[in-house]
C-alpha cells in the first residue's frame, strides 16, 4: 500500500504532465504485477464495488475520533470528500503494516461475506495499521469514487513507457469488459487474445470545441464535412459473433437499456462497429433531450416509455467493418461504407445515417449553424473527410462548432460556500429575475467566473449577508450576471415555472445597474421559443 | 444591570468602562491590538495601545501614529477597567487582552495558536469568565502535526530540489509565517533569499531583537544563477508571478493550515502544501478555551456556528459574534 500511496501523492503533488507520466511509468515498472493491473482498473474507472454503505462508514469513524456523529456531518462538506473526512478525523494510528494494495483490495472484497460486526471491527483495524495518506486512499477504495487526477490518455502513455507497447495498441486493449479480478497483466497488456472479448468497442474519437469558428481552420471549407451535432447519447454499437453491444463513451454497456436496437443483428452483418448518436426519435426527427433522459436513468425499459420515447442510433462513423479495424481508412471512405450499410437496412429499422450536409462556403454553414436549435442540434460537427478515426480528444480532424448559448441578465440573491476545491470561497449562488416587483429565483450556478472574481464576490458576500438559513446566506439584490445556458424547459418543480440545462455565469455585468435584470416574462418568452 | 465588560458592535470589540475598542474594524478614539496583521490592526484609530514587542510591526504598517506600549503582564487601569496583554503565541508580540471590571474578568484573545514556535511569545492560558475566541480551524478534521514535522518536510524538499538544480520557492505570509519557517527550517541547506515584503518585516523583526538566520533580498539587479539551491521566501500572490519565473525551474511550495485540506492544496495549484499554521487547531482550540476556565465563549471569526454548537454540547454558554476579522486567508492576501 506504501508504493501505490507514494504513487498517489506524488500525482496529487504535481500539475505538470510529465511529472505525472514519470511517476505512473516508474510505477508500472517496479510495483507487484497485481498491483499494477489493480491501478490500471482503477485509473479507468474499474472500481472494486462499494462494500460497505457511507452511513456505517460515518458512524464508525466518529465513534474511533470520539466526536458526536453531527459535527462529522458538519465537517464532511467542508472537506468535501468522505474518504478524506474519515482519514483527517481518525487518531493516529497504533500499529504499522505494509501490505500490498492488491490485499487491501482482496480484503474490501470480502466485505460483503461479513456480518455487520466483523465488518466494523476489519475496517476499525484498517484504520489502526494504515499512516494517514494510505488511510484515505483506503477509504478511497471503501466508497467506491476513486479519481488521482490522471486521465486514460495519460496513463496509457505511461503504461507505454514502461512497456514499450504502442499508445493506440494499447488504448485499445484496454477498453471493454475486462475486469481485474478476472484477467492478469499479462493477458490484459502483454499478450491480449482478440477472440476473449468480442464486445470489445474502440476508443471514442473526441472533438475539441472550436472557438474561432471555422475560418479559423486555415483550410478550404472543401476539405470538410459537416453533420449536425446531435444533442443525444453518443454510442458505439459493436456486432461480433451474432450478438450486440452498445458502450456509451464513459466505456459503459448501455445494451440493456436500449432493447430496440437488438433489432439491427438481423440486418448487420457480424464485425460491424458503428459509432453514433442515440436519439429519441419520432417519425422523421430527433425528439428532445428530455424525453432521452427518461429513458437514461433506466437499466430497464417498461413498455410504455419503449413507445413514448424510442431511439435509433444515428450513425456517423463505421470502425469495423467486415471484421477489419477501418479507422485508419479516410472518413470519406468509411462515410461512403457507412451509407452502403444503412442503405441495407429497412426503413422502420432504429438505424439511420445522420444526413451530411451541404455547403459552399462557410459562411452558407454559419447560415445552417444558425437553425441548429430548430432540430435539436446543440451546432455543427466539422470532419476532415481525408482523416483517420482517431482515438481520444485530439485536435485537428474533427472539431464541434456549438451554437452560441441562450443568455439572461439576472440578480444574485442567495449564496453558499462551496467544498473540496473552494471551500471557504463563495461559489453556489442563486439568481432571480423580475416579476413586477419581486425577484423571483429560477437557476443556480456553480461556474464561470475566474478565480478572482470568486475572491472578490466572497468578500462581498461576507459585507453584505442580509439573513442566513443554514450554510445558506440571502445577500443584498445588488449584483446582476450574464447566465448562459443551453437549453430551458418548463418545470413544475420550479417557483418560476422553468429549468435550464448547463447553466452558468458567463460574466459578472458590472455595467449593468439592477433595474436592468431580466422578467419572469423574458425567461417565459425563451421557453415559449425554445422548450 | 450593569454593562457587560465587552460588548460588540459594529466598529469592534467595546469595553464600556474603559471607553476602548479592541481590534476595531472603524476608526475610533482609543483601540487596544492584539496583534499587527491587517485585519486585526486597521488605520485610521487616533490612538493605540500594542505590547512593545507588536509595535515596531503596527509603525511600519501604518505608519506614523500614536502607539503606546505595553509589557506583556503588565497591568494599567483604563476608566474603571483593569487592562492587561498577555502572549497569544500567534505572531511575534500578539496578544491576549484581559479585562476586568468589578472582578469579572474577559478575554478577547485575537488570534492564537497553542504550539511553541519558538520565535512567538508562547500562548499563556488566562484564567477568565468570558473568553473571546476565534475558530478559523474549529473543526475536528483539522489536526496539526508537530513544527519540527513540518520543518522537516519542508528541508526534505528542498535538500531534493537543490540536488536536482530546482529553485526551492515557498510562500508564506509576510508578518509571522515567514520569519517562522526562518527559524524552523534548517538553514545550513543553501541561501535564503527573500521577497521584499517578507525582508522588510524581517528588518523590523530583527531591529527588536529578534534572531533570524541571514536573508538576502531579492532586487531587480539579482541573478538568481548567483544563488544555487536557494529557498526563496516570497509571499503568497508572488506565486506564479514573473517575480517567481525569474528564478528559473522551481518547485513551488505553500505553508498554511489550509494545506491540511486536499481541495484547497490542488486549488493553490502549488508543488507542495506544507500544513503549518498560526491558528490554533482543533484540539488547541479545546484546550486553550478548557484551561481559561471560562463558562461564556464568543467566536469570532472561521466555523463559528459548527464551533459554536460543539461548545454548547461541551456545557458551555457560547454565542457566535460577527466580525470583520479573517483569521487565516487561504487566499493571497498579503500583510505588508
Amino acid at each position: 500500500m506504501k508504493r501505490f500511496t507514494d504513487l498517489f501523492t506524488r500525482l496529487d503533488q504535481t500539475t505538470k504532465t510529465n511529472a505525472k507520466v514519470d511517476a505512473l511509468a516508474a510505477y508500472f515498472q517496479d510495483a507487484p504485477e497485481t498491483d499494477r493491473l489493480w491501478t490500471i482498473a482503477l485509473l479507468s474507472g474499474r472500481r472494486p464495488k462499494r462494500a460497505i454503505t457511507t452511513t456505517y462508514l460515518r458512524e464508525w469513524a466518529a465513534e474511533r475520533a470520539s466526536i458526536p456523529l453531527w459535527l462529522f456531518e458538519e465537517s464532511y462538506p467542508i472537506v468535501g470528500d468522505l474518504a478524506e473526512t474519515i482519514a483527517l478525523i481518525l487518531p493516529d494510528a497504533t500499529r504499522e503494516s505494509d501490505n500490498t494494495l492488491t490485499h487491501w483490495i482482496d480484503m474490501v472484497r470480502t466485505l460483503p461475506t461479513l456480518d455487520e460486526a466483523q465488518r466494523k471491527a476489519a475496517i476499525l483495524s484498517a484504520w489502526d495499521q494504515l499512516r494517514a495518506k494510505e488511510r484515505f486512499v483506503f477509504n478511497k477504495l471503501l466508497t467506491g469514487g476513486f479519481r488521482m487526477g490522471v486521465s486514460q490518455k495519460l496513463m496509457t502513455r505511461a503504461l507505454s513507457r514502461a512497456t514499450h507497447i504502442p499508445e493506440p495498441d494499447l488504448a485499445h486493449r484496454l477498453m471493454g469488459d475486462w475486469r481485474p479480478e478476472t484477467t492478469s497483466f499479462d493477458a490484459l497488456i502483454r499478450a491480449p487474445d482478440p477472440e476473449t472479448d468480442l464486445s470489445k468497442p474502440y476508443p471514442f474519437y473526441l472533438a475539441y470545441q472550436l472557438d474561432g469558428g471555422p475560418s479559423s481552420l486555415d483550410t478550404s471549407s472543401n476539405d470538410w464535412a459537416a453533420e449536425r451535432k446531435w444533442d443525444g447519447i453518443r454510442g458505439q454499437l459493436v456486432l461480433r459473433g451474432g450478438q450486440h453491444f452498445l458502450w456509451s463513451r464513459g466505456e459503459e454497456l448501455m445494451t440493456d437499456r436500449f432493447p430496440e436496437l437488438a433489432r439491427l443483428i438481423d440486418y448487420l452483418p457480424p464485425g460491424t462497429v458503428l459509432d453514433g448518436e442515440v436519439l429519441a426519435w419520432a417519425e422523421d426527427s430527433p425528439m428532445s433531450f428530455n424525453l432521452l433522459q427518461k429513458r437514461i436513468g433506466r437499466k430497464t425499459v417498461p413498455k410504455k416509455l419503449l413507445t413514448e420515447a424510442p431511439v435509433i442510433l444515428y450513425a456517423y462513423d463505421l470502425l469495423e467493418w467486415q471484421g477489419e479495424d477501418i479507422r485508419p481508412h479516410p472518413f470519406r471512405d468509411r462515410r461512403a461504407r457507412l451509407d452502403d450499410l444503412v442503405a441495407q437496412v429497412p426503413s422502420d429499422a432504429p438505424l439511420r445515417a445522420s444526413p451530411l450536409l451541404t455547403f459552399d462556403s462557410w459562411d452558407e454553414l454559419a447560415a445552417i449553424r444558425e437553425k441548429s436549435r430548430k432540430y435539436n442540434a446543440e451546432g455543427i460537427m466539422l470532419k476532415r473527410w481525408d482523416a483517420p478515426y482517431r482515438d481520444g480528444r485530439k485536435k485537428g480532424d474533427w472539431w464541434k462548432w456549438k451554437v452560441d448559448p441562450l443568455t439572461i441578465d439576472a440578480v444574485m440573491i442567495y449564496a453558499q460556500q462551496g467544498h473540496g476545491r473552494r471551500a471557504n470561497l463563495f461559489t453556489d449562488f442563486t439568481f432571480a429575475v423580475w416579476d413586477d416587483d419581486n425577484l423571483v429565483p429560477f437557476t443556480k450556478a456553480y461556474s464561470g467566473l475566474t478565480d478572482a472574481e470568486f475572491r472578490k464576490i466572497t468578500a462581498w458576500v461576507r459585507k453584505n449577508t442580509l439573513e442566513r438559513y443554514g450554510p445558506v446566506r440571502q445577500v443584498k439584490p445588488e449584483h446582476v450576471f450574464e447566465i448562459a445556458f443551453e437549453g430551458i424547459q418548463e418545470s413544475p418543480r420550479h417557483k418560476s415555472g422553468v429549468a435550464l440545462r448547463f447553466p452558468r455565469m458567463a460574466r459578472w455585468r458590472h455595467d449593468k445597474p439592477l433595474a436592468e435584470a431580466n422578467t419572469l416574462n423574458d425567461l417565459k418568452e425563451m421557453l415559449a421559443a425554445y422548450g | 444591570m450593569a454593562d457587560p465588560v465587552l460588548t460588540f458592535t459594529d466598529r469592534g470589540i467595546y469595553c464600556p468602562a474603559a471607553d476602548v475598542f479592541i481590534d476595531p474594524w472603524r476608526p475610533v478614539d482609543r483601540a487596544l491590538i492584539t496583534h499587527g496583521h491587517a485585519d486585526h490592526a486597521r488605520p485610521g484609530m487616533a490612538r493605540y495601545l500594542a505590547t512593545d514587542a507588536a509595535a515596531p510591526v503596527m509603525r511600519h504598517r501604518l505608519g506614523d501614529v500614536a502607539i503606546e506600549t505595553t509589557r506583556y503582564g503588565e497591568q494599567r487601569r483604563i476608566g474603571d477597567a483593569l487592562i492587561s496583554f498577555h502572549p497569544a503565541g500567534h505572531v511575534p508580540g500578539s496578544a491576549q487582552i484581559r479585562v476586568e471590571v468589578g472582578g469579572e474578568v474577559w478575554v478577547a484573545s485575537g488570534d492564537y495558536k497553542v504550539e511553541d514556535d519558538g520565535l512567538s511569545e508562547p500562548f499563556e492560558p488566562v484564567r477568565c469568565h468570558a473568553f473571546i475566541t476565534e475558530c478559523t480551524f474549529g473543526l475536528p478534521v483539522f489536526r496539526w502535526d508537530s513544527q519540527p514535522t513540518v520543518a522537516g518536510q519542508i528541508d526534505d524538499w528542498w535538500r531534493r530540489n537543490a540536488a536536482d538544480g530546482r529553485a526551492t520557492i515557498l510562500g508564506a505570509y509576510a508578518l509571522g509565517k515567514a520569519q517562522r519557517l526562518l527559524s524552523a527550517i534548517d538553514a545550513s541547506i543553501g541561501p535564503i533569499l527573500t521577497h521584499g515584503a517578507v525582508e522588510n518585516t524581517n528588518e523590523v523583526l530583527r531591529a527588536q531583537g529578534i534572531a533570524l538566520p541571514d536573508t538576502i533580498r531579492v532586487t531587480p539587479d539579482l541573478d538568481p544563477k548567483d544563488h544555487p539551491g536557494a529557498l526563496i521566501l516570497a509571499t503568497p500572490s508572488a506565486l506564479g508571478t514573473p517575480w517567481a519565473r525569474r528564478f528559473g525551474p522551481a518547485s513551488t511550495g505553500f505553508a498554511s493550515g489550509w494545506m491540511a485540506l486536499r481541495g484547497v492544496r490542488r486549488r493553490r495549484a502549488a508543488d507542495r502544501g506544507f500544513v503549518l499554521s498560526d491558528h490554533a487547531d482543533w484540539e488547541g482550540l479545546n484546550t486553550a478555551i478548557r484551561e481559561t476556565g471560562a463558562t461564556r465563549i464568543f467566536a469570532t471569526h472561521g466555523y463559528t456556528s459548527i464551533f459554536r454548537r460543539w461548545l454548547d454540547s461541551q456545557g458551555y454558554d457560547a454565542a457566535v459574534v460577527e466580525t470583520e476579522y479573517e483569521g487565516e486567508s487561504v487566499e493571497t492576501q498579503d500583510e505588508a
